[in-house]
């Protein structure tokens, strides 16, 4: 049904995002389908990485290792914005033109009051991207 | 690259620049937690202890005006007039450094390292470093300062032009026009910049290329070591928030009052306390709608926005005005600062201690209080330059932009004055001193006064905005621990604190005396970007070129 399965990933916290991670890996595998995780940051130095190349080598550790755990392929694509704190959104969609995915699999809170104006990042990729997108609370 | 899964010190390099070998993982000292529906990721202590002391310094000047206010001021004078002169060589000593820079080899090593791509375009990153630099300050002095220094200065001792009456002196006229517009664009030109040059480059190069975090501690890895995470950062961090909230707030206070005069001036709208609160509140909102669009959606824009709107008015004003006389102008003002540069840089042996003191001194220390402010935020949008290419276009071109900038706006306002003794200019100048009609004054001898007065007051307001919105990025960065990322809201924070302060102030009293206190953080800072200097060539000798 899909040919590519984009999950966005924090990798700061990426305990947060198991569920969308497994029922991305679930859909992949059903469909026997590759599974890319995007990562959007800046090129300053941050608590992960302090270059880009490193910040690359670890989303890659990251995806080899999710891989192996579920039992299927996934591959890691980083995405370098000026302003990560409120460019999160223009870089998932970024990412989702870049490597060619027609399904995003994104984690996303339980909408609060704020959300009605300040919306989740999910909500915001769900109402701008042209492929499907799948927001597991 | 080494392994660096568990985090535990920095990779090896891999050859596109060279990395600094620290323990130090950036966030560590943050405290991430949050308040309602709002997440926050804060370095403890210097999110709290800044904000505190600020508060407690806004308070205790609002309580103790009358006592506090004259120490403040007294301690910025005292600054300003008996260490002049170590202002004065430090500047000359950060001009050098940059020449030095884009002459040796050290210029090839590029920020980001050596593949790094530039993040912006030359327009982009030109306005942006420009507007958050110094774009108010052109519209309040670029009138002002010339006929000033061309009338009551007496820089390196060339007499005014005026006599006691207020006759014109023919033979002093040459000289003292001269004189007055390389004065100006002395305070305006190389050192200025070179000050924020320095700060930048030294805060790209240790963020960009030594890996360490975007906050103004990173500098002084190369002096104190591990040390730099511990209080002595800390120390320079909060001080960097402090001089940059307080230099916002307070010139956001004046800024209001400036386009308060304006809008009497022009559509007498009354000066009231009243006006100015709310105009604080629109320039607080349009900057916190900048804010939440982040670096490209609203700093940048704003900043492009703002310089297109300022080069329209600098063609106007070179059409309108005297064009011949502006265009040969440009020419024998930039000979005339090429030609006294030199005797106004010098320390000692001078006489002109109201010009030396008054204003050199004061610019040099006001400049280098805001140079933690301009310097992180030029250092932010200059990756993947040369360091070369980052000397000539934060040095050079803003230089010669403001030099094109000041033979308008004070060539055209000169010619009002020789020419006409009842001019605005004159009135506003000289006859009676109102600093802040200055502007309105030049423009309203020119033809369509009304409109072009108006734009004034937009490009006022607007470049207070983008000062304040990049002012909240760079505080935001700090108060997080050199994160970029930081949570929204805390931006917000920071954006919204420093309206409140400044209407606190406006309200209460005590803008000036804040404005002191911001400025004499000027002293301990020109110790610290000495330093910084010396961490330049230190980190650049190890970068591959």
């Amino acid at each position: 049904m899909f040919k590519k399965i984009l999950i966005p990933i924090d990798l700061n916290h990426a305990e947060k995002l198991e569920k969308a991670v497994s029922a991305g890996a679930h859909l992949a595998k059903s469909g026997d389908v590759s599974v890319v995780f995007a990562a959007v940051t800046s090129k300053a130095p941050g608590s992960l990485a302090h270059t880009p190349e490193e910040f690359r080598d670890k989303l890659a550790s990251y995806a080899a290792e999710e891989g192996g755990k579920h039992g299927i392929t996934a591959t890691g694509h980083a995405v370098f914005v000026h302003d990560p704190a409120v460019d999160l959104e223009d870089g998932i969609l970024k990412a989702v033109h870049e490597t060619g995915a027609d399904l995003v699999v994104m984690a996303t809170h339980i909408p609060h009051l704020p959300d009605h104006i300040w919306p989740s990042n999910g909500g915001r990729v769900a109402s701008h991207a042209d492929v499907s997108v799948f927001l597991v609370r | 690259m080494s392994d660096s899964a568990n985090n535990q010190g920095i990779p090896d390099p891999e050859g596109a620049a060279n990395l600094i070998d620290t323990e130090y993982e950036i966030g560590q000292d943050n405290i991430e937690t949050s308040v309602g529906p709002f997440s926050l990721d804060i370095h403890n202590p210097v999110f709290m202890i800044s904000g505190l002391t600020i508060v407690a310094f806004v308070f205790l000047t609002l309580a103790f005006q009358t006592e506090v206010g004259p120490v403040f001021d007294a301690m910025r004078k005292w600054l300003t007039a008996n260490l002049d002169w170590f202002f004065i060589i430090s500047g000359n000593v950060f001009v050098l450094v940059c020449l030095a820079l884009i002459v040796t080899p050290l210029g090839s090593v590029r920020i980001g390292g050596k593949d790094a791509d530039p993040d912006y375009s030359y327009f982009g990153w030109f306005a942006m470093l420009f507007a958050a630099g110094m774009g108010i300050g052109l519209m309040f002095f670029g009138v002002l300062e010339p006929v000033y220094h061309m009338a009551f200065s007496e820089p390196v001792g060339v007499p005014s032009p005026f006599d006691a009456d207020g006759n014109l002196i023919e033979e002093n006229v040459a000289a003292a026009k001269a004189m007055g517009m390389a004065a100006t664009i002395y305070h305006w030109g190389l050192h200025p910049w070179a000050i924020y040059a320095v700060v930048a480059l030294a805060l790209a190069l240790f963020s960009f290329n030594k890996g360490l975090p975007l906050t103004m501690r990173s500098v002084f890895y190369p002096i104190f070591g591990e040390r730099t995470w511990g209080w002595p950062g800390h120390i320079i961090d909060i001080l960097a928030v402090f001089a940059t909230l307080f230099g916002l707030a307070t010139s956001l206070g004046f800024g209001a009052q400036q386009a308060n005069a304006g809008l009497d001036f022009v559509f007498g709208i009354p000066v009231s306390t009243t006006a100015q609160v709310v105009l604080i509140i629109g320039i607080t909102a349009v900057a916190l709608i900048s804010v939440l669009r982040g670096l490209d959606g609203g700093v940048k824009v704003l900043s492009e926005i703002n310089m297109m709107i300022a080069a329209l008015l600098l063609v106007f004003v070179i059409i309108a005005g005297p064009t011949g006389t502006l265009i040969s102008g440009f020419f024998t003002n930039a000979a005339a600062y090429a030609q006294e540069l030199i005797p106004l840089s010098m320390p000692f042996g001078r006489e002109d201690d109201g010009f030396r003191q008054g204003w050199t001194s004061f610019y040099w220390a006001w400049w280098i209080s805001w140079s933690p402010f301009v310097g992180m935020f030029i250092a932010r949008v200059s990756r993947g330059r040369t360091v070369r290419e980052f000397i000539i276009c934060v040095l050079i071109i803003p230089t010669v932009v403001s030099m094109i900038w000041m033979t308008a706006f004070g060539g055209t306002a000169i010619e009002q004055v020789l020419t006409n003794p009842d001019s605005q200019v004159h009135q506003y100048v000289i006859a009676s001193y109102s600093p802040e009609l200055s502007l309105f004054g030049m423009l309203a001898d020119l033809p369509m006064a009304s409109i072009t007065s108006f734009i004034g007051i937009v490009l006022v307001i607007v470049f207070f905005v983008t000062s304040s919105d990049s002012g909240s990025l760079v505080i935001d960065t700090i108060t997080a621990g050199g994160k970029v990322d930081a949570p929204v809201p805390q931006r917000v924070f920071w954006c919204t604190f420093e309206g409140l302060v400044a209407i606190a102030l406006l309200i209460g009293g005590g803008l000036g005396a804040l404005q002191a206190m911001a400025v004499s953080t000027g002293f301990p800072f020109t110790i610290v970007l000495l330093l910084a200097c010396y961490a330049i060539f230190k980190g650049l000798m190890d970068e591959p070129r």
